[in-house]
């Protein structure tokens, strides 16, 4: 009697099948990074001492003020979020030196040569009842504004993006471009009534 | 005649699908390595904002998380006038033990990284979108008075 030879198993489509879940869950499952808005919060301060009084020139100051109905106002004009890129843009920037934008200092910094530093500040006051989505969004509009600052600076003395840069590179352009963000303590409509 | 006979007889070789499972298990190993485990269960309601800015956290034993947010069950602790609740590790906090919890919260986190790490650790907002302001000030002000100054809004990507 002749051998019979097992008829092998057909695993071929073993591999559609493994495949087919194997996108299933690629499309399913979100891979959950951390990401976010970073910021650092100023340090404590001493409980003897008052709240320092900074003495900051008028013109180096935008006021961003939110209110408890996500309403935006910036140094007393109406604005809506699209708006306040440009507008705090400007501020940093103030490339026509119009003497009621913030004043702007020449320092050296390694790897640019001197360069006119914005000592432009934005104070932003939010009131208790502003929601934490229109508080991001405000942030994030700072914090693009100063992002499109930055890669204009690092396209003009290094002819990358800001992103493209190594280390030091990118430390010298954050010097240059530097994010100041004065947070007021939080106003509270609920409870003044007249503000 | 039988020549062409013979030919139609041959079977077509197998193809060895015994290394296929090796590649699936790669793939699979692969996306057990990226993906990651939620540690805590939530216990609020938690959608974030959305922003075009957002950075991605350098190292993610380094990040400790506050949830805040509209409690899912109503069992659990809320904030007055009762509508928020704070999350700390694997449940809510009562109003009058935020500023003690947060402290003991802040200080078991710090404790448990190196020292060279501590500096770097960020305390990762995890707030949902509708909530107010002022439980977000509340939690701030915490963190700043305990000297935990590194924060992060946590936001998902917006494409523009």
């Amino acid at each position: 009697m002749a051998k019979r030879k097992t008829p092998g198993l057909n695993t071929g489509s073993m591999s559609d099948i493994s495949f087919l879940l194997l996108t299933f869950f690629l499309l399913t499952s979100s891979i959950n990074t951390e990401q976010g808005i970073p910021r650092k919060l100023p340090p404590p301060k001493a409980d003897d001492a008052k709240e320092q009084q900074v003495d900051i020139n008028r013109r180096n100051v935008l006021n961003v003020l939110v209110n408890f109905r996500d309403e935006i106002s910036v140094n007393g004009e109406v604005m809506m979020v699209s708006e306040l890129k440009d507008k705090a843009k400007e501020f940093f920037a103030n490339p026509t030196n119009d003497p009621s934008l913030p004043e702007k200092v020449n320092k050296p910094i390694d790897g640019i040569g001197d360069f006119p530093v914005s000592k432009g500040v934005v104070s932003l006051t939010n009131d208790q009842g502003t929601s934490y989505n229109m508080y991001v969004q405000v942030q994030n509009e700072l914090q693009r504004a100063v992002n499109e600052l930055r890669d204009e600076t690092a396209l003009q003395y290094f002819g990358k993006k800001f992103s493209a840069l190594d280390s030091a590179a990118q430390r010298a352009v954050t010097s240059a471009i530097p994010m100041s963000i004065s947070e007021a303590p939080p106003m509270d409509y609920s409870k003044s009534g007249s503000n | 005649m039988a020549r062409f006979k013979n030919k139609e007889k041959k079977e077509t070789p197998e193809l060895n699908m015994g290394s296929m499972s090796d590649i699936i298990f790669m793939f699979l190993f692969f996306f057990m390595v990226i993906t990651t485990m939620r540690e805590a269960t939530l216990k609020v309601h938690f959608t974030p904002p959305s922003a075009t800015e957002v950075q991605k956290l350098e190292k993610k034993s380094l990040v400790a998380n506050i949830y805040v947010g509209a409690p899912i069950s109503k069992n659990e602790n809320t904030l007055p006038p009762g509508e928020v609740s704070v999350q700390l590790n694997d449940q809510t906090i009562k109003a009058e033990d935020l500023v003690a919890d947060v402290r003991d919260f802040i200080g078991t986190e710090k404790e448990s990284r190196d020292a060279q790490d501590r500096d770097r650790l960020t305390f990762s907002l995890k707030v949902d979108k509708d909530v107010q302001m002022r439980y977000v000030n509340t939690i701030k002000q915490e963190l700043r008075k305990n000297n935990a100054l590194k924060i992060n809004y946590a936001a998902g990507k917006k494409s523009n």
